[in-house]
């Protein structure tokens, strides 16, 4: 029987260690069905009783963001892991590791809340009148600038440029590139235009834009493909300008 | 005057509603999820929102709307929330574009429409092919700017365990645990909003979110709270098979022209829906089987319609591959149509293969969406007791149902894009039902001796030290393989009595053995297992609701497909099933209420020979209040 091996680093922090299962191939298996399937069963490949492993998932479609982990070294969503994608080629073993960036609660599956407090930082929303009905319609959009906005909008909050970017760290401060672009996407929207500078202001101190060292790992890791490298540059000209703008007291 | 407190529980598309319209009404809103909101299972809606604005042109009205979703639900739905709903279509529409909500847009700039399962009207408003995501992610952003002003508190990784209830019976906080380090918490309010949505894991492998596990309502029924309309659950004709899960091929591909087809067989016989016999096809040819069998909505049939064909096509022996799945083919479409449904075939791309714009993608019906739910109050603005009843309310004082995890507005079918409209509309709702009720209280919680909450709290704490050292020989998740084997098999969209009557002993029987599992994790740290184990408890519960719910209704109505009884049966069947706990009893005790159906008279349902029509609804009340 054909089988492959998942070399998972276990444990919480400062106690971590390497664990090994064998398992059974299939051809349809991903990740996540392989995880699943020690759960029923955990014994690992010296033979020995172990506890099920720990890891998040939320949707396995891979627009939840919840699945993300290192697999061989890479971030990336367990869900579209293919197994046989990676034993078809190579060594037969598969190593699963959590993100490094963020606190590791157990297992596979870390803190990535500081995900969504920089969603607050820089103001990641647009300021609406409240809940009730305009009887009119917003600014209309035409179909150019959805298309160009709505990659954008597809941005998950997995982690996974973080994960990758030098950058980041869990002693320093930055907001990663994901925050970065949640800027250029809602300055970008006709809704949110007017609030433009509170956004810009937000990304101004050592923890925004000028923390970004260039190094465009972010956007070779994103499983949606956002633009990250196009949008960075992007707003940190006009977070550039607006400080040039709110030194001289321009007016908007 | 202390604030108003008020827990939501999931942070879904009705939670995230609810909680935004409550933070606007002066609440101080905990909101509990069991994932960070962000990643609910809303994310997953691809197709669309229904909203009969008539954008299109195409004489469409909420009326009109209203009609077809009492159509598509079979008439089990009562019908003022569901009015009600469709006329607020359009102010819902209009908050989500201020909210900033990428909608596709026309080229002169307005929102886009298309056309969607069981309507003849393009009345579904989209965003690419992920929807879901983006109303979602508008709503999360509206709530984060109010846990940035302190008027949410999130309570993340966190997840329901019980209601607290005073000497009234009325709901007046919660217990929670934290995933992380399973402490146990209390947290006090005024009014409890369940909006926990569905349970595709009792079934294990559907297009849900591995979190739906419906274990919340389990653990409310055993409570007191009634359950309703459980057996009705929706089967989505268009999935891709996985191990792990069903992966969701949007409605929305055959809503921009993708065609169902196998490969035809003209030796084969096959029965039509106006009871005349037909060749399969031409042997070797592609045979488009819903648009000859339903030449008006063609594949665009109800969703229960779409997979109770498939299936029988497959039964025929004309699946592809001589396996259980069938052709869904966008390879004719022009790249524009395909680039509106990108998301999807990226997806398929990812798990076969295979690039669905060369090669049809090959696919099979999926449990996809949860009709039933709680039991909540719906009463119509021009009834005479209105004030003194509260919308979305449960049987339980304080305590509401909202979004998926209740059983309004679909009834026997939920039509395609509908859902994300009744989780919005119900969620608002409820965000002005809950102060109103919090007003005719006498006694605000904060003033409520601390012994209210120790008991619930010392239960919770013994069960949970019990289960933990559980030490016997069952495996949780092979128990939970069983469950679902017997509910895919028995109770999904082919039904019959024997089989049903096996199945509720057999989840008996797992109940029994559940008593004897052992948790191969003891720990406190993020253990999953144990987290599982505790769900799967109230999972059994709602099964049983399901599965005896599918005994006694001998009809076919909707999603409930019993062929020993193949008409609806109006006579005996037009009731609502309610599901209530007694502990002394084994199973669900089911009662029967009326359908409220006081705007149209049930009639047959058609989908083999509709056309356009100008529906009249009576009894409108012309003091409907704009819920929005």
């Amino acid at each position: 029987m054909r089988t492959y091996i998942l070399k998972i680093l276990r444990g919480t922090s400062q106690h971590q260690y390497w664990e090994e299962f064998e398992l059974p191939f299939h051809p349809d298996a991903n990740v996540i069905s392989s995880l699943m399937e020690i759960q029923k069963n955990p014994i690992n490949k010296l033979g020995k009783k172990t506890t099920p492993v720990v890891w998040e998932q939320g949707c396995l479609e891979e627009v939840c963001g919840s699945c993300s982990m290192l697999i061989n070294g890479k971030p990336r969503q367990a869900c579209t892991a293919l197994i046989k994608d990676y034993t078809c080629h190579g060594s037969g073993t598969l190593t699963l590791a959590p993100f490094t960036k963020f606190p590791l609660i157990r297992d596979l599956q870390v803190d990535r809340s500081r995900l969504f407090e920089v969603l607050k930082k820089v103001h990641a929303w647009i300021f609406a009148r409240g809940s009730y009905d305009n009887k009119e319609f917003g600014l209309k959009v035409s179909p150019e600038l959805q298309e160009s906005l709505y990659p954008l909008s597809t941005c998950m909050t997995c982690g996974c440029c973080s994960e990758s970017c030098p950058q980041v760290s869990e002693k320093s401060k930055f907001i990663g590139p994901a925050a970065i672009s949640q800027v250029r996407l809602f300055n970008s929207n006709p809704a949110g235009r007017l609030e433009k500078p509170i956004r810009l202001r937000a990304i101004l101190d050592h923890e925004g834009i000028s923390a970004c060292g260039n190094a465009q790992n972010c956007v070779r890791v994103c499983p949606k493909k956002i633009p990250l490298t196009e949008s960075i540059p992007l707003i940190a000209r006009e977070a550039t300008k607006q400080a040039l703008k709110d030194f001289f007291g321009l007016p908007e | 005057m202390a604030k108003k407190e008020v827990v939501v529980i999931g942070g879904g598309l009705a939670g995230l509603a609810a909680a935004m319209r409550l933070c606007e009404k002066d609440c101080h809103v905990k909101l509990v999820s069991l994932t960070p909101a962000r990643r609910s299972h809303s994310v997953c809606a691809q197709g669309g929102i229904n909203v009969a604005i008539n954008l299109a042109n195409e004489d469409d009205s909420p009326i009109i709307h209203a009609y077809e979703t009492i159509k598509g639900g079979d008439f089990l739905a009562n019908q003022p929330p569901v009015l009600e709903m469709c006329m607020a279509g359009p102010a819902i529409l209009r908050m989500m574009d201020h909210f900033g909500c990428l909608f596709n847009r026309t080229p002169d700039g307005s929102i886009d429409f298309r056309r969607f399962g069981g309507s003849l009207y393009s009345r579904t408003a989209f965003c690419g092919a992920s929807t879901g995501q983006q109303l979602l992610y508008a709503l999360d952003e509206q709530v984060r700017r109010f846990e940035a002003e302190g008027k949410v508190e999130k309570f993340e990784h966190h997840e329901f365990l019980r209601l607290v209830l005073d000497s009234e019976g009325r709901a007046r906080g919660i217990v929670m645990h934290d995933l992380y380090d399973l402490q146990l918490h209390v947290l006090k309010a005024d009014a409890v909003v369940i909006a926990t949505g569905g349970l595709g894991l009792i079934y294990k492998k559907s297009t849900n979110s591995t979190f739906c596990t419906g274990a919340a309502n389990g653990r409310l029924y055993m409570q007191g709270m009634k359950y309703a309309n459980g057996e009705f659950i929706q089967i989505h004709p268009t999935a891709i098979p996985g191990i792990d899960k069903m992966r969701l091929i949007s409605e929305s591909v055959r809503g921009e022209g993708g065609r169902i087809w196998v490969v035809g067989d003209s030796s084969k016989q096959i029965q039509f829906p106006d009871g005349s016999m037909h060749a399969c096809g031409q042997t070797g040819e592609p045979w488009y089987f819903l648009e000859e069998m339903y030449p008006t909505f063609g594949n665009l049939v109800p969703r229960d319609i779409g997979a109770r064909e498939v299936l029988r096509i497959c039964e025929k022996g004309l699946g592809v591959d001589g396996q259980m799945q069938v052709y869904l083919d966008v390879t004719h479409l022009t790249s524009e149509k395909l680039h509106k449904v990108e998301s999807v075939l990226e997806i398929y791309q990812k798990f076969t293969g295979d690039d669905p714009r060369k090669k049809p993608m090959k696919i099979f019906p999926a449990i996809h969406y949860t009709m039933g739910g709680g039991w909540v109050d719906w009463p119509s603005s021009d009834d005479p007791n209105r004030l003194g009843r509260f919308r979305q309310m449960t049987n339980i004082p304080g305590c509401f149902n909202v979004g998926e995890s209740d059983y309004q507005y679909h009834g026997a079918n939920r039509l395609g894009a509908n859902a994300l409209l009744s989780c919005i509309f119900g969620g608002l709702v409820t965000g002005v039902e809950v102060p109103r009720y919090i007003d005719g209280l006498k006694k605000h919680v904060l003033n409520f001796p601390s012994n209210v909450f120790d008991e619930p709290l010392a239960e919770e704490m013994h069960l949970q030290k019990e289960l933990l050292n559980r030490n016997g020989t069952e495996n949780i998740y092979c128990l939970h393989d069983e469950l679902a084997d017997a509910m895919v098999q028995h109770v999904s969209v082919k039904r019959d009595n024997e089989n049903l009557r096996k199945t509720i002993n057999q989840i008996k029987e797992i109940r029994e053995r559940y008593e004897r599992v052992c948790l191969d994790d003891h720990s406190t740290n993020l253990n999953q297992t144990y987290v599982f184990a505790h769900q799967f408890r109230a999972m059994l519960e709602i099964s049983l609701i399901i599965a005896k719910g599918a005994l006694l209704r001998d009809e076919f109505r909707g999603s409930h497909y019993k062929p020993e009884f193949s008409k609806r049966d109006d006579e005996h069947w037009l009731k609502t099933t309610i599901a209530s706990f007694d502990s002394s009893q084994d199973e669900p005790v089911i009662s029967y209420e009326d359908v409220d159906l006081r705007h149209l008279d049930p009639t047959t349902r058609d989908y083999s020979s509709a056309k356009k029509m100008k529906p009249t609804l009576k009894n409108i009340p012309t003091n409907i209040e704009p819920s929005i």
